[in-house]
Order: structure tokens, then sequence, then C-alpha cells
């Protein structure tokens, strides 16, 4: 019987088994950050033991850093919590070590999850951990990629391998063409929408057809990103041509001879016709549209063209109390159409939505607009410095600007507003993140998730609008 | 890591689907650098009536007198009942680390998410999958029966009420209860096939030099 993509990479990483069917498996990249790591070190160190590999190690600072004021420095870091954390990174890599660092302020410096990829640090064929849910992003690269907790972090730093049993095979498949307007954000949300945050738990999910294939690897990393709200620790998408272009003189990428040999393996990296999957879903590309989120869950969601369910209508009581305590919190009533909701803030960024793509579909709607007089703020986040650059070189700063939007400096920023960055309570903002959960931006701030486009928009228009519509 | 063996202990419950780490404890705690502390941020939103902060001190912040674990009969709880998937979001290791400095043992639910599961067993906080009907009958004792307590069995994997009227079995791998009993280290535990990891390592040096350089 053929085997699955999840097959293939879990095969070829597996060190040993136990009778129950729990495995060590190897792990090739380690991506470290500040938050999840100063524990795991100092169990090290208590322990007495050092790490396996250094060579795996690719560390920055992303949560805790703030996105202005660099100029400043260290000493920008007001909150001395934020700056131990940073300093305990700083003097852990010095101590420690590892393949790369870039630490606060370096122009390589930006969101773990985008300058892996950016960096060739991520390719296919590996496994690839780091103490933060989203890590399911690097799937895209048809590795095995998932988030951890510090424990762990310590055990692979300490061993090379992580603890694990094996997932089923989930496979969710988007045939069909998107529809102008329509993103791999919108993509991800109604895949969401569809099978639950809980939909795949104890999966890997593949994300399959043609709707995929004719992503980016930008696209792409978007819908991965989403697999751990959809419940599933790693998201995969198998190699194409996409991802060896992609990968292409990328700083770490392998190269001469090496690059030959590594793409001729790569091509491997799919699942076989006759591989089975546990469970399948399949949507159509075309019924997908732009999507907003409602509630303070991702699978909470809705197409722009609809409105605020009503809980009334819903039979199932512990859902039902659910909504009706989402709905309190997001101080929305049921039936109102999404396009009547009124925005405060708009955050553009994120591990999900801060690549450059993501920041030229934002800039393509902002240009020549004027973000609306009720916003308070609308920031546009790099995902990194490289990121912020090449956006600078192509003049997207300047449509943000002229826009009103803000124009930062890269990290985490309002997606989990540790640094400065955040919503105060009661406030709505339009953001391109991955969490509505409740106080995720700010205690009592309340979250709607959408595409950079739609973000956009929303800014300008100062409630949702239907981007397809603009123009 | 804590040992886990026989629990006879206080439940309280959490009525609510899809429980995420960022309720649990709230990221502004996040930027500690120790493993305990965040016991009194359990639940820090909706514990509190006040935005908490690291650094305040939270026995004299106002508490919310409608949250569940705020009601006198459920202190000192070891046991928590909670409903589907929850644990789902964030990969914070924080999540475990408050429920046990807060008192917890055990959580009871019909489905935990993927990460909060592992993260929980790697420091000795117990999670227990039981049907969506058994859960629905504990919820019921649980608000009907002030002091309701049960008795977690680990080595012979049994949740059951203190008169043994009701013994509900759970499932477990083998290899986590044999590391949960015995409080083991699992570093410790997985060095000792140091030798092959590194002939693993080795070979796919080998093979595929562009992974391991």
């Amino acid at each position: 019987m053929g085997q699955t993509l999840y097959d293939k990479l879990w095969n070829s990483h597996v060190v040993h088994t136990e009778d129950d069917g729990t495995a060590l498996l190897y792990i090739d990249r380690h991506l470290v950050h500040e938050v999840t790591s100063p524990q795991a070190y100092e169990g090290l160190k208590i322990a007495g033991r050092k790490p396996w590999r250094v060579s795996s190690v690719v560390a920055t600072a992303d949560h805790n850093t703030p996105t202005n004021d660099w100029h400043l420095g260290i000493a920008g870091i007001t909150d001395p919590i934020s700056r131990l954390q940073i300093e305990t990174l700083d003097a852990n890599m010095r101590e420690y070590g590892a393949k790369v660092y870039f630490p606060f302020l370096d122009k390589r410096q930006g969101i773990v999850h985008v300058i892996g990829p950016e960096n060739g640090a991520t390719l296919p064929g590996m496994t690839v951990v780091c103490g933060d849910s989203h890590t399911s992003t690097h799937g895209a690269f048809a590795c095995l990629a998932h988030g951890i907790g510090t424990s762990e972090v310590e055990h692979v730093l300490a061993t090379q391998c992580l603890v694990q049993k094996k997932m089923q095979n989930m496979r969710v498949t988007i045939d069909g063409t998107l529809g102008r307007g329509v993103t791999a954000k919108d993509v991800v949300l109604a895949i969401i929408g569809r099978i639950g945050t809980a939909g795949g738990t104890g999966c890997a999910i593949e994300f399959a057809g043609s709707g995929i294939r004719g992503l980016s690897m930008e696209g792409r990393m978007t819908v991965c990103n989403m697999a751990i709200e959809a419940g599933a620790r790693a998201g995969l998408v198998a190699v194409d041509e996409t991802t060896i272009e992609y990968l292409k003189g990328r700083p770490f990428s392998p190269s001469g001879v090496e690059w030959e040999q590594a793409v001729a393996y790569w091509r491997t990296l799919v699942s076989d016709a006759d591989a089975k999957f546990d469970r399948e879903v399949t949507l159509r590309a075309e019924e997908i549209v732009p999507q907003v989120t409602w509630g303070t869950s991702p699978e909470m969601v809705m197409g722009i063209d609809g409105a605020v369910p009503d809980p009334d209508r819903e039979k199932d009581a512990v859902r039902r109390e659910g909504m009706e305590r989402a709905l309190a919190y997001m101080g929305l009533k049921p039936r109102t159409p999404i396009q009547d909701i009124r925005i405060d803030k708009v955050f553009i960024g994120s591990c999900t939505n801060s690549r450059i793509e993501d920041l030229r579909a934002a800039a393509a709607v902002a240009k020549g607009r004027r973000v609306a007089a009720t916003i308070k703020v609308a920031m546009v986040v790099p995902g990194s410095g490289l990121v912020k650059a090449q956006a600078e070189k192509e003049g997207l700063d300047r449509i943000f600007r002229e826009a009103g939007f803000d124009w930062r400096e890269p990290g985490c920023s309002m997606c989990l507003a540790m640094n400065a960055d955040r919503l105060e309570p009661g406030e709505r903002c339009a953001s391109t993140s991955n969490r509505n959960f409740e106080g995720r931006q700010g205690a009592g701030g309340r979250t709607h998730l959408v595409s950079p486009a739609m973000a956009a928009a929303a800014a300008v228009a100062g409630h949702f609008v239907d981007v397809r519509k603009l123009g | 890591m804590e040992k886990f063996s026989l629990l006879n202990g206080l439940v309280a419950p959490m009525d609510r689907a899809n429980v995420d780490t960022d309720a649990i404890i709230p990221k502004q705690f996040l930027k500690s650098i120790k493993r305990t502390g965040y016991g009194p941020n359990l639940f820090d939103a909706w514990r509190y009536t006040d935005h908490g902060e690291p650094g305040m001190d939270h026995s004299k912040r106002p508490k919310n007198p409608d949250f569940v674990l705020n009601q006198a009969r459920y202190q000192g709880a070891q046991i928590l009942l909670a409903r589907k998937n929850f644990g789902c979001g964030s990969s914070r290791e924080h999540a475990p680390w408050a429920l046990m400095d807060d008192g917890f043992r055990c959580v009871i639910a019909p489905s935990f998410a993927d990460i909060f599961f592992n993260n929980s067993a790697k420091n000795g906080l117990l999670l227990v999958v039981l049907s969506e009907a058994d859960i629905d009958r504990l919820f019921y004792d649980v608000a009907s029966f002030p002091g309701f307590r049960l008795i977690v069995d680990l080595e012979k994997q049994t949740v059951s009420t203190t008169d043994a009227s009701r013994v509900h079995h759970f499932d477990i791998d083998t290899f986590r209860k044999y590391c949960l009993l015995n409080g083991l280290d699992e570093i410790g535990l997985t060095l000792r096939h140091a030798d092959k990891i590194r002939a693993f390592e080795n070979q796919r040096t080998m093979q595929f030099p562009w992974y391991t350089r």
C-alpha cells in the first residue's frame, strides 16, 4: 500500500519505537524564541547537560520585541520583564550557541515562522519543532513541523529527539480556482469553519488539490499556519515546482551538486496515489468567499455576505451557550450583517499574514485610499527585517503611510500583545492574525480574523466590506 | 516530574467547551523565566474583575464572585472537570504549570488538544478522557453534591466515585503511564538510546548532509 507524505516523513525520522508505538523521532531543525526557551535552558543547566547538536538551532527574539522606536535599542523595551526575557535568550545563545541567531535589532530578525523559510533553514523532508504552536506553518514545505511545549524544547535540546506517537492521516482537498479577492486566509478559515477547531485533533492534515497547488509558498504557509486552529499539530503540502523554486538560492538552502541531490529527494515528498487517509474532507474553491470571524474561536466564522448567527437556532446546549458567551464578549447582536460591524483598530501582521505577498495584497487595496477617520490605529507589521526591506524596496511602505497606516518594525506584535501593541477593553479589531480568543489581543479586546486584503478594506471603510466589490 | 499514582480529590467544574490556553494563563504572565508561581493567575481574566499584570499582589485583587473556581465549595479542588477540546490554542506549557501550581493534579474531559495533552503528561498532570455521556453525568454530580470527590487510580486506569457506585475506565499509553507512575525524567530515559540516536544521525548526515549541517 502507498504511503502518505506524513507516513514518509515519519518513517524517515524514527530512531526507536517502544512496544506501545511511542517513538523517538529525530529532529533536524529546532527553532527557538525567547518566551518558551528560558525554562528549557535552565533545565539543561540544572541537569548538567549540553545541547546535542547546536547546528540544529535557529533562534530569534520575536514575541516581546517592540515594533517602534528601535533607535532606542534594548532600552526601548520599557517593560523590565520583557527585557529580561530577551536578555535571557541573548545569554543562552552566548553560552550554548546556535546555527544562527537573529537577535533583537538584527536586520534579519523577525517572526520565527517567517525567518526559517525565508533563510532556507526550513527544508522539505525535515522535522521542524519550535516551542510555538504555529510551527505547523513550516509544513508548507513538506516537512513534518509542529509546536512543542517547554519540556519538549529541553528534551530536543538534550537528545535531538522528540517522544511521539504517530498521528492519523487527514487530507483536506480544495479543488478548483479561487475567486478574485479570495486568499489563502479565506481558504483556511473556511476549512476551520467546516471541520471545527477540534476537527483535526490527533491528525496531521495534508492540504491538497488544485486550489492549494495554485497558492504561492506564502499562501501555503498561511494555510498550514492555521492547521493548529483546526486542532492539527501539523499541516502539510506536498513538494512541487513552487516549493523548489522558492528555495533556490536561499542562504541555508543546499547548493551545487547537493542542490541537485536534494531536489531529487524532495520530489519524492508527495503522498503516493494509492495512499490511504484516515479522514478526507473536500471543499470547492469557487464556493469560498472572503471570511470574517464573529466569535471567540476561529471556527466561529462567516462569509462576508453573511450575518452573525442566532444562538436560538442552535440545538446543542453546550454550543448554544458557547455562542451566547461569544456574542456577549464580542458585543454583537444575532443576525447583524457582517458588513455592518464597525471596527476601531486594524492589525496587518503575524506569522499567519506578514509575508511580502500579504503586504502586497493589503497595499493594493490601500493604494490611493485613506484609512477611515473612525479608525484609531491601523498598523502594518512586517514579518521580518527582510520582508520589511523588500516591501520598502517596492514602495509599499509609502503606500501604507500615505493611506494613513502605521508602518512598524517586525515582530509578533498585536497577534498576542506581549509587547506594547494591544487592544484596550471593548476595542474591536480587524486582524490578519490567527486567534480570536478572549483577551488574545489585549484584555477585553474583540478580534475579527480576516485576510490582509479584507483588513485593509475594513481600515478604509471603517467597517467590514467585501474586498471583491472595491474594484 | 511529579509522580502520579492515586488521587482522592475534590472536583471543580469548568462547564464550557474549547477552553484555550490563552484563557488558562493569559500571555502577560508568559514573560516569567520560571516554571513556578503561575497558580494565582490561572484563568486570570475570568478569576478577577480587574486586569492582572505580573508583579501584582494577586491576593489583594478583586475576585469575580461569579467565576466558578472562586466559589467556596471548590476551594482546594484537585480535579478539574471540563468539556471538549480543553487546552486548545497556544503551545505554552505555562498552562499545565498554572493548573498544577493552583493545586490541580488531574483534568477530566471528553477530549484535549494535542500539544496541551503532551505538555501535561511531562509535568505529572494527568489528563483523563471519558465519554460525553459520562462527563455529562459527572457535571450533574458536581453541581448536585457539594464536596463531590472522585478517586483517580492511574495503576488501575479508573475514575470512581468515593462510594465506588460508579467506576469509569480510561485509556492511557503504557509508556506515558509508566513515566507518570514513576515520575521519570523523560530526557534520562531517552538518553539510554544515545548510541542509537548517534548512529541515526551519522547515517542521516551521510545520506542528506544538508539537514544536519
